[in-house]
């Protein structure tokens, strides 16, 4: 739900907040469907050198941790900026993560395994870096559903809980990168380490949360 | 009579921008909102954005028509389309992703060449460029091609069984195995300087073979492949191909050939030995810790949908021609 401000309508050159996150949403829109869109143009017009395949799976996988890393930049960014409209736009780059890491697992399914969902789910099972990545993208899944306003105003207190979850899902996907390379282990890095820095601007939050998982166990 | 009045705010014809500069800017625009969209996500395009900048085209090596005896045996296999056995490639030399060999080598020079087999054998030969195609009769060879990341091909290649050169160079009693190295030229192999695009394996790259291996009938010495010269990507101007196992022992663009007595050191055995063994035979029942060897994605084309995923046969579908080496071997202990 965004709150209009009502301006006086004085033609200035300062964009009030409401159109600044419309403008910005549009980008979103953008940046994040034209790639999308022109690779899989490319691959269904077998115009894609190299393995296909492989190449949309990369391409949606690593497009979903960026936008996850980007999503992750927003309150800290806004913060440090002072820039609360930044915070309008989070819900969308949070579903435009869930959508890549949606058409990565659809790629796997689909054009690497053809198909096979029993070779899918004994893969699932068998490859820890596929269990993390899937145990990841059900999670982003379950963010992503309950990111609907309705539903979101019926939980009340306990979607902010369940959408702390994002954090560990970072580190999830943070590790199934890393596993999941079969040599150069550069870039893996790379992406652990700019996962952990937007995770320390988290350090008190993340702390409580942690200490209050274990606080249950010991009641005073 | 018709009066146009003029308002000033009216756009004046010498303001109208030419239909050609116009059309020009948009494809730049086009152009700039890709690549803004690709910083942000991936390189979603084909071709690498700095093509855009410039307008050379890079020129691309020649291969040259070879005679051969053409393979009778084998014809019934669907083979993989030619574009795609020489666009989709593992050759780490020019970059680790499959369609960077084919744009990276293209400057690639094979010749003149030096292959020298060196080692435990009484008659060292070095063959030059020419000896490659003249030493020994060239024959064509329909091969399955089984790679361990679980793809597939099939590939009418050309060359001389290596048998008959282990032949010629007369390996001692000691010569146990066959050690083989590709050409170390940082200055032509960019992945050998640079780590990112390298994949970070150590080169020059190494392979080995029990001399027993590499003395049966089906171990090629390929110097070309669909009629022609090998191009760079494939392992020009001459490469190893030993069908019954996992792509990466292919070594490709080999300079030296060893007889040594004992079980050589290899590339990928030496980067991560659980998941890439010595023998490194293909094997539906021993899976790479990350995948599954049971079947196979064999691609026949460059659609999305030109590939169909098949089982995996032991030793490829060889192993009529090969088990019996491997009779008194636990295999999911020697993988």
């Amino acid at each position: 739900m965004t709150i209009v401000k009502l301006s006086k309508a004085a033609p200035s050159n300062k964009l009030s907040s409401s159109a600044k996150v419309t403008g910005l949403k549009v980008i979103i829109h953008i940046l994040a469907l034209l790639p999308v869109v022109q690779i899989y143009y490319l691959a269904f017009t077998a115009q894609i050198s190299g393995d296909v395949v492989q190449r949309l799976i990369h391409f949606t996988g690593i497009g979903a941790f960026n936008l996850l890393l980007i999503t992750l930049a927003v309150t800290p960014v806004a913060k440090r900026f002072k820039q609360g409209y930044l915070m309008q736009v989070k819900r969308l780059l949070g579903l435009y993560s869930f959508f890549y890491g949606l058409l990565h697992v659809l790629n796997f399914m689909l054009f690497d395994l053809q198909l096979d969902l029993a070779l899918f789910f004994a893969e699932v099972v068998k490859r820890p870096y596929i269990t993390i990545g899937m145990l990841a993208f059900i999670a982003l899944t379950a963010l992503a559903v309950t990111s609907i306003s309705r539903i979101k105003r019926r939980m009340g207190k306990r979607w902010q809980a369940l959408h702390n979850v994002i954090y560990l899902i970072a580190i999830l996907v943070a590790v199934h990168f890393y596993w999941s390379v079969k040599s150069e282990l550069t870039s893996p890095i790379f992406y652990f380490a700019i996962t952990l820095i937007l995770l320390s601007f988290r350090y008190k939050k993340l702390n409580a949360l942690i200490s209050s998982v274990f606080a249950r166990k010991s009641a005073p | 009579m018709l009066i146009k009045l003029t308002r000033r705010s009216d756009i004046k014809e010498s303001h109208v921008t030419d239909e050609e500069v116009y059309l020009q800017r948009r494809q730049l625009l086009k152009q700039f909102g890709f690549l803004g969209a690709g910083a942000l996500l991936a390189s979603a395009s084909n071709q690498s954005y700095a093509s855009w900048f410039s307008d050379e085209k890079q020129s691309q090596f020649k291969t040259t028509p070879l005679k051969y005896k053409a393979d009778s045996q084998n014809s019934s296999l669907i083979l993989t389309d030619e574009a795609k056995v020489i666009s989709h490639n593992n050759f780490y030399e020019f970059g680790a992703k499959k369609e960077q060999p084919a744009q990276l080598s293209q400057s690639f020079k094979v010749n003149p060449w030096q292959l020298k087999v060196t080692g435990e054998c009484e008659n060292p030969i070095t063959l030059d460029y020419d000896d490659l195609f003249s030493m020994f009769a060239i024959e064509e060879r329909i091969y399955r091609l089984r790679c361990v990341e679980a793809w597939s091909m099939v590939i009418p290649w050309l060359g001389f069984p290596l048998a008959k050169l282990i032949a010629k160079a007369k390996p001692t009693s000691k010569a146990k195995y066959v050690a083989f190295e590709t050409l170390y030229d940082p200055e032509q192999m960019p992945g050998q300087t640079n780590r990112r695009l390298g994949g970070g394996i150590s080169y020059p790259y190494k392979e080995g073979l029990r001399l027993d291996e590499a003395s049966n009938p089906l171990t090629l010495m390929s110097v070309g492949l669909y009629g022609k010269t090998l191009p760079p990507q494939n392992g020009a101007p001459i490469r190893l191909v030993v069908p019954w196992k996992y792509g990466f022992k292919s070594i490709k663009s080999i300079v030296g050939i060893r007889f040594v007595e004992h079980q050589p050191a290899t590339t990928w055995n030496d980067l991560a030995p659980q998941e890439y063994g010595f023998y490194a035979n293909v094997n539906p029942n021993h899976d790479h810790p990350r995948w599954s060897q049971a079947s196979e994605r064999r691609i026949t084309g460059a659609g999305l949908f030109a590939a169909k995923r098949i089982d995996t046969l032991p030793f490829n579908g060889y192993g009529e021609q090969v088990a019996d080496m491997y009779q008194k071997m636990n295999l999911s202990q020697f993988y």
